[in-house]
């Protein structure tokens, strides 16, 4: 099968090749060579990985500042109908706004650096986390609950000993779904304003009518999708052995 | 010990009133063991949630030490029809909440948790996790984590249902020893007169829903008793055979 893969990559390639600059014009689709070159060029100089390193740091922080956040507001609404309630409407409003619309806002508060795309990255993120903790929360057996405060459980005992471990299924497939999430959210936030991150660079390329160098920042982009989904797949594993999510 | 004054539950869904216990008052006594049987569905389970404060009743009153219950009351410990173990918990680990709520150390844990794991005879599978183990090995897990509990009152519901019938006779055997030992008092419903006669010194038949006490019988079979032995015995058929011609009477109404 892998032989298959790269064959059929291989040969995607050698078309791309073939019809660039034959049956589409050069402008637009580029092709292999040139953004190998770029890409080359880029690794050489260095330059690349001040992008990559960027648009890691934001994803990475924009992920953990958002899940924290979402956990907490999950649990803290989950277990208390009455805020719950008062706040839907709210929420609602605000879960369905599309986030992206928000970036402006990041960036005159938080300026042109990496905090604004933190911020992007970390409102993507937070309410995944927050939808999937909260349905978890209001998600737990009664039965159970009733039994640990039976058993002179106090409020805090009944979070942290029933609540919370009931609802963990559901907070780590927040958690999962949200990662590409946080990547989408620092490469827009970089997109719209900024003067490093791979967002910046693609945003930049195409101003400068380079097709390759738009491709070849996809390509860096793609790759890091694929091993940020890679680690989430080991983590799960890891979680599953020690018997965390599994039921 | 508990008082039932005048208790009547209903339970309101959507446009429809349920009436689960009408009128029922009751006075349950220290160490007493009392059985109530009747009918499945009859309201015998809504009966011990009140009485565990889950819930208060629509009418009536539950005084339990002279105070009225009002909240959950933490003085029972409860053993629900469905097992409600930790499904993240081991078996051990599950026995051994009640002590890890009171902030009991981690070894002496392991330790009183595993005596008690014995005592039900669920030695060797004190890693095991609910999900692994059978319906009637979970009713003994949830039996020794309200032993560990310790609670002066017992209320169990259907405890020995799931059972076999050798393993009910030696929880039977166990749960007497016990009572016996702790001077605990016990509230259990059945719907296996059997069990009720054999355990209890007093035996309630309800009716079918709305529950109310049909009839009540004293049970002066000496203690302590051979749970096995005691069933041949001519008394307890003469209490059987009345408490029977009482209960089918339940029955016969709900197959007309």
């Amino acid at each position: 099968m892998v032989v298959c893969q790269v064959t059929l990559g291989i040969v995607l390639l050698v078309l791309w090749q073939g019809a660039s600059g034959r049956l589409i014009d050069n402008f637009f689709i580029s092709n292999p060579v040139d953004v190998g070159t770029r890409l080359v060029g880029w690794l050489k100089d260095g330059s690349l990985f001040v992008h990559i390193w960027a648009t890691v740091y934001a994803t990475v922080m924009g992920f953990i500042v958002g899940s924290v956040g979402g956990i907490l507001l999950g649990i803290w609404l989950g277990v208390s109908p009455f805020t719950s309630r008062l706040l839907n409407p709210y929420l609602s409003a605000l879960n369905a706004l599309p986030k992206v619309a928000l970036a402006p806002l990041f960036v005159l508060w938080f300026g042109l650096g990496i905090e604004s795309k933190i911020a992007l990255a970390a409102v993507l993120v937070l309410f995944l986390v927050f939808l999937n903790t909260y349905a978890g929360v209001r998600e737990v057996d009664q039965d159970l609950i009733d039994g640990a405060r039976l058993m002179k459980a106090t409020r805090v005992q009944v979070i942290t000993k029933v609540i919370i471990p009931s609802a963990t299924s559901w907070m780590f497939a927040g958690l999962k779904i949200s990662v590409p999430y946080a990547l989408i959210g620092a490469v827009l936030g970089e997109m719209i304003a900024s003067n490093r991150g791979l967002g910046y660079l693609v945003q930049f390329s195409g101003s400068q009518f380079d097709s390759a160098g738009v491709f070849a920042v996809l390509l860096v982009i793609a790759l890091l999708a694929v091993v940020l989904n890679f680690l989430v797949e080991i983590v799960q594993y890891r979680m599953q052995q020690w018997r965390v999510v599994g039921r | 010990m508990i008082n039932l004054r005048h208790v009547s539950k209903t339970f309101r869904k959507q446009q429809e009133e349920v009436h689960a216990v009408r009128d029922i008052s009751l006075t349950i006594a220290q160490k007493e063991i009392v059985a109530i049987i009747g009918p499945s569905g009859c309201g015998k389970s809504t009966l011990l949630n009140m009485i565990a404060g889950l819930y208060p009743p629509t009418s009536g009153s539950i005084i339990y030490k002279g105070e009225r219950v009002a909240d959950v009351n933490t003085d029972v410990g409860y053993m629900t029809q469905k097992d409600n173990l930790l499904p993240w918990r081991s078996v051990r680990d599950n026995v051994a909440f009640p002590l890890e709520l009171s902030g009991v150390k981690k070894s002496e844990r392991a330790t009183r948790a595993d005596q008690v794991i014995a005592h039900v005879g669920l030695e060797g599978f004190a890693h095991r996790f609910p999900h692994e183990l059978s319906g009637g090995m979970r009713k003994r897990a949830c039996l020794a984590r309200m032993l560990l509990y310790g609670a002066e009152t017992a209320l169990l519901d259907e405890p020995f249902a799931a059972l076999d019938a050798q393993l009910k006779l030696s929880m039977h055997d166990l749960l007497l020893r016990l009572a016996a030992e702790t001077g605990q008092t016990v509230v259990f419903v059945t719907h296996d007169l059997m069990e009720a006669v054999t355990l209890a010194d007093r035996v309630l038949v309800c009716t079918r829903r709305p529950a109310s006490v049909a009839l009540e019988q004293r049970i002066e079979l000496a203690r302590p008793r051979d749970v096995l032995n005691v069933r041949f015995t001519n008394e307890f058929k003469e209490l059987y055979d009345a408490l029977w011609e009482r209960l089918r009477v339940e029955y016969h109404e709900e197959r007309l």
